[in-house]
């Protein structure tokens, strides 16, 4: 589940079940991620049970269409 | 071809190791509204990223009169989808605007051509406009049968002999023949009663149908026992192919084996037991070539 | 009755000539629902005991209050099979001085034979006992309150430990017998109001699973079962009890009907899946130094030829005419496997130890054909790694390993990958299984060890087969 909200500069709090094997990667998919959607203030919560990274990159994009109001594909 | 919700990663993630022949992801009725956008990023990362093999994926979509249609259709062309299967399908102009869309954003990433398309039939109309759906566009793949939704709108139920599923069935059958095109039957959902299953899989493979929608992989092999050529069948379509080399080897326009000439109908069914046989796994394809 | 030993726990441990610094044992045939060794422990704690060794047989996810009893230096030493739950997470962040011994059954059993694990007092939970010890796992009154069936675990404890308690909940008129514990080597006998909750002894580690993943994995196992060349009238078998190797024996059973094929023994912690087989008349004996669940437990107290064996005789290497020298065929599960056929059941791909070593070495070193059936991944945890974070079972003794996403067999036995192939079975190098592993989740960071011992892992022989480390 991720949520995200306002903030200053990007700042992840990850709650992962697999954090320490994967906890770096994860937060470099999520920032990735939103860079990729020109997100670059916003303080993410998430918490992982072990998603592979496409759905972390989904979850986090939806997250981020749903709090900036603005969608990834055309109208 | 299995079902998989478009909601659920997990499912989505290791679907293929089941080995269906296709896999569709659903955006449709498996999604609540509330988790529509949610579903289409899930389905269009997921195709991105994970090595399904040789496993032909499907995405069934929304309709494109509703406010998540085009956005899907977006999404899954972009990610690459082998196929978009489009519910409710009732008339050929229908198919034709998917068409349009489909083009628009292939256009846009320079992809031409590649997105095929299946038609879920669904209705008293879709089946009597089958063939007109069947031959809409040069993208058709295949049509399938989408029994609840039909059933409801012939104001009955479904029952276990599928009675009143016998028209569209045979209707589907015609139309894909006629069109040239590859088709599917709707899905069983009582897991637990896997004779029906058996039994509904044994009778579409009767009607000419190419293959089953399921839900579970428990499915599997019941559907691939079912349509995997015998061991007896594929000896004798083995004979008619080895006629069908001699033949042309000696040159000669007739076929006969054991001294009796072979018909044309013979020869289209030998090909279509190997080809069954190589898609089940049970006989390699070097082995036939 | 004369002589009769009975006497209150407090008596009983004042008897034993207990001292601080001795070494006490328990068995865990109640598995989830044992009560005896939170109850002792507690007593014990309570008489004001310090720096006591806990040698059992394994501790679960229910031996939570023995963090309390570490932290008081009540408990300074644990040997054991394995460990789960929140006392596992406590240990493997550095809770216990000296690091824990773990064993494997037929390791335990040696141990104790050869006198590398001596024991002082051993606590003995029993579901009958008469008052000069005669004591078993199965109902045998009326007033019965629990049961476990074999007690296979606890019989070298009875035999060798210098002092013996055993402990009931139902105190049975003399003679109990024929009874796997003899009241020659009990010295008191304590009734209490429970040993275990019965319910709870087929609670963690068994399941029994419509998960399609399960079925594939074994229909995949049984499928390498059946082609191995070892599937043949009179073979012998062993399963373990993840999902996947509990579906495996329908499998396998179907095959045995359609080819007319018997075995003659089932070995090891038995299911109620193998109780069936054996009493459809496929399987001739039951060999049972654990009973996995209610249906087993209840079989061997009235079944003939389902037979209580001690650790010992179970598994022990160094005893050649223990069972698992006479068996064939294994199906084992894992935590991971590695390129090298390494096998780790013990510790998580976390760094904490959520596991046991069972019968895993033992069964998987003198069987004829070993077969592990594991997922290739777990959500995001990979079970095919390049090497086992721990070591328990080395990979000249693992044969086959069976995932979802293919076949891999020890290129140490080519004539098994020869009659796998022949059967059309699609086999796989494990290095490929490892690195589709890796395509699909990435590389995993490695685990922040420290650099504390909190665990040794001891090979079968006695000799130290891996060392684990504290996480940070």
């Amino acid at each position: 589940m991720v949520t995200i909200g306002p903030g200053e500069g990007l700042q992840v709090d990850l709650q992962s079940s697999v954090a320490a094997q994967f906890g770096r990667q994860i937060k470099a998919v999520i920032t990735e991620t939103l860079e990729g959607l020109g997100v670059t203030d916003a303080h993410v919560q998430a918490v992982d049970k072990g998603a592979l990274d496409c759905t972390i990159r989904a979850r986090v994009t939806a997250a981020a269409v749903r709090a900036t109001g603005k969608d990834v594909w055309k109208d | 071809m299995m079902f998989v919700p478009g909601n659920n990663p997990g499912m989505m993630a290791d679907a293929h190791i089941y080995g269906p022949d296709s896999i569709m992801l659903d955006l449709e009725d498996s999604v609540t509204m509330a988790e529509k956008d949610a579903a289409r990023l899930l389905v269009y990362n997921a195709l991105k990223s994970i090595d399904y093999g040789n496993t032909e994926m499907v995405v069934r979509i929304n309709p494109l009169n509703t406010p998540y249609g085009k956005k899907d259709v977006e999404a899954v062309v972009k990610a690459g989808v082998d196929v978009i299967r489009m519910p409710k399908t009732e008339t050929a102009e229908e198919v034709r605007e998917l068409e349009a869309e489909i083009l628009k954003v292939e256009t846009e990433i320079g992809r031409v051509g590649e997105t095929k398309i299946m038609a879920a039939i669904e209705s008293a109309l879709g089946i009597v406009n089958a063939y007109a759906i069947a031959t809409a566009s040069g993208r058709m793949m295949g049509i399938a049968l989408g029994a609840e939704d039909y059933s409801a709108n012939l104001k009955t139920n479904r029952t276990p002999g599928g009675a009143e599923l016998l028209l569209a069935r045979e209707q589907i059958v015609v139309a894909a023949r006629a069109a040239g095109i590859a088709c599917f039957d709707t899905v069983y959902s009582n897991l637990d009663d896997m004779e029906t299953f058996r039994k509904e899989v044994e009778l579409i493979k009767t009607l000419g149908f190419d293959g089953k929608s399921i839900i579970n992989p428990r499915q599997i092999e019941v559907v691939n026992s079912v349509f995997t050529p015998t061991e007896k069948e594929i000896t004798k379509a083995r004979a008619v192919v080895a006629a069908i080399k001699e033949a042309q080897a000696k040159g000669s326009g007739v076929i006969s084996l054991n001294g009796k000439m072979v018909d044309r109908p013979v020869v289209l069914r030998a090909e279509r037991t190997i080809a069954l046989a190589v898609a089940a796994g049970v006989i390699d394809k070097e082995e036939v070539l | 009755m004369r002589n009769s030993k009975v006497v209150t726990l407090e008596e009983a441990i004042r008897r034993s000539g207990l001292k601080d610094g001795m070494t006490i044992s328990f068995h865990h045939h109640f598995r989830g629902g044992d009560k005896v060794v939170n109850l002792v422990v507690d007593k014990l704690a309570q008489m004001g005991f310090k720096d006591l060794k806990l040698a059992a047989s394994s501790l679960s996810d229910v031996h939570k209050p023995l963090i309390e009893h570490i932290k008081n230096g009540v408990i300074t030493g644990i040997s054991t099979s394995g460990l789960r739950g929140e006392l596992a997470d406590a240990i493997s962040h550095g809770l216990l001085k000296e690091p824990v011994v773990f064993r494997s059954h037929g390791g335990r059993g040696s141990a104790i034979v050869g006198g590398e694990l001596k024991i002082d007092v051993a606590f003995l939970g029993a579901s009958a006992s008469d008052e000069l010890g005669n004591a078993c796992g199965v109902p045998r009154s009326e007033n019965a309150k629990s049961i476990c069936g074999s007690l296979g675990y606890a019989l070298p404890d009875a035999r060798y430990a210098k002092h013996v308690v055993v402990i009931t909940d139902d105190l049975v008129a003399y003679p109990n017998l024929p009874a796997g514990i003899r009241g020659a080597d009990v010295e008191s006998v304590v009734v209490v109001d429970s040993v275990g909750d019965s319910s709870k002894i087929s609670a963690g580690a068994i399941r029994d699973s419509k998960n399609p993943r399960d079925i594939l994995l074994a229909k995949q196992a049984a499928k390498v079962v059946i082609n191995s060349g070892y599937f043949q009238d009179g073979f012998s078998i062993q399963t373990g009890t993840g999902g996947a190797s509990l579906a495996v024996v329908k499998y396998i059973r179907e095959e045995m009907l359609s080819r007319g094929i018997k075995a003659s023994f089932a070995l090891g912690g038995i299911t109620a899946h193998i109780v069936k087989l054996h009493e459809e008349g496929l399987i001739g004996r039951l060999i049972d130094v654990q009973s996995f669940d209610k249906v087993a437990a209840e079989s061997i107290a009235k079944d003939p030829s389902h037979v209580e064996v001690s650790s010992v005789e179970y598994a022990s290497g160094e005893h050649l005419g223990s069972a698992t020298h006479a068996l064939d065929i294994v199906i084992l599960s894992a935590l991971e496997v590695d390129t090298q056929f390494n096998v780790n059941v013990l510790v998580g791909s976390d760094g904490i130890i959520r596991g046991a070593i069972g019968g895993h070495q033992d069964t998987a070193a003198d069987s004829a054909l070993s077969i592990i059936v594991c997922p290739l991944l777990r959500g995001r945890i990979p079970c095919v790694v390049p090497k086992v974070t721990t070591l328990i079972t080395p990979g000249k003794s693992v044969d086959v390993v069976v995932t979802e996403y293919g076949v891999a067999v020890n290129p140490a036995r080519p004539e098994i990958t020869e009659k796998l192939r022949a059967a059309g079975l699609k086999l796989v190098d494990i290095k490929d299984l490892a690195a589709k592993a890796t395509s699909i989740i990435g590389t995993p960071d490695p685990l922040p060890f420290g650099d504390k011992v909190v665990g040794v892992v001891m090979n079968r022989d006695g000799s130290v087969l891996d060392k684990i480390y504290n996480i940070k």
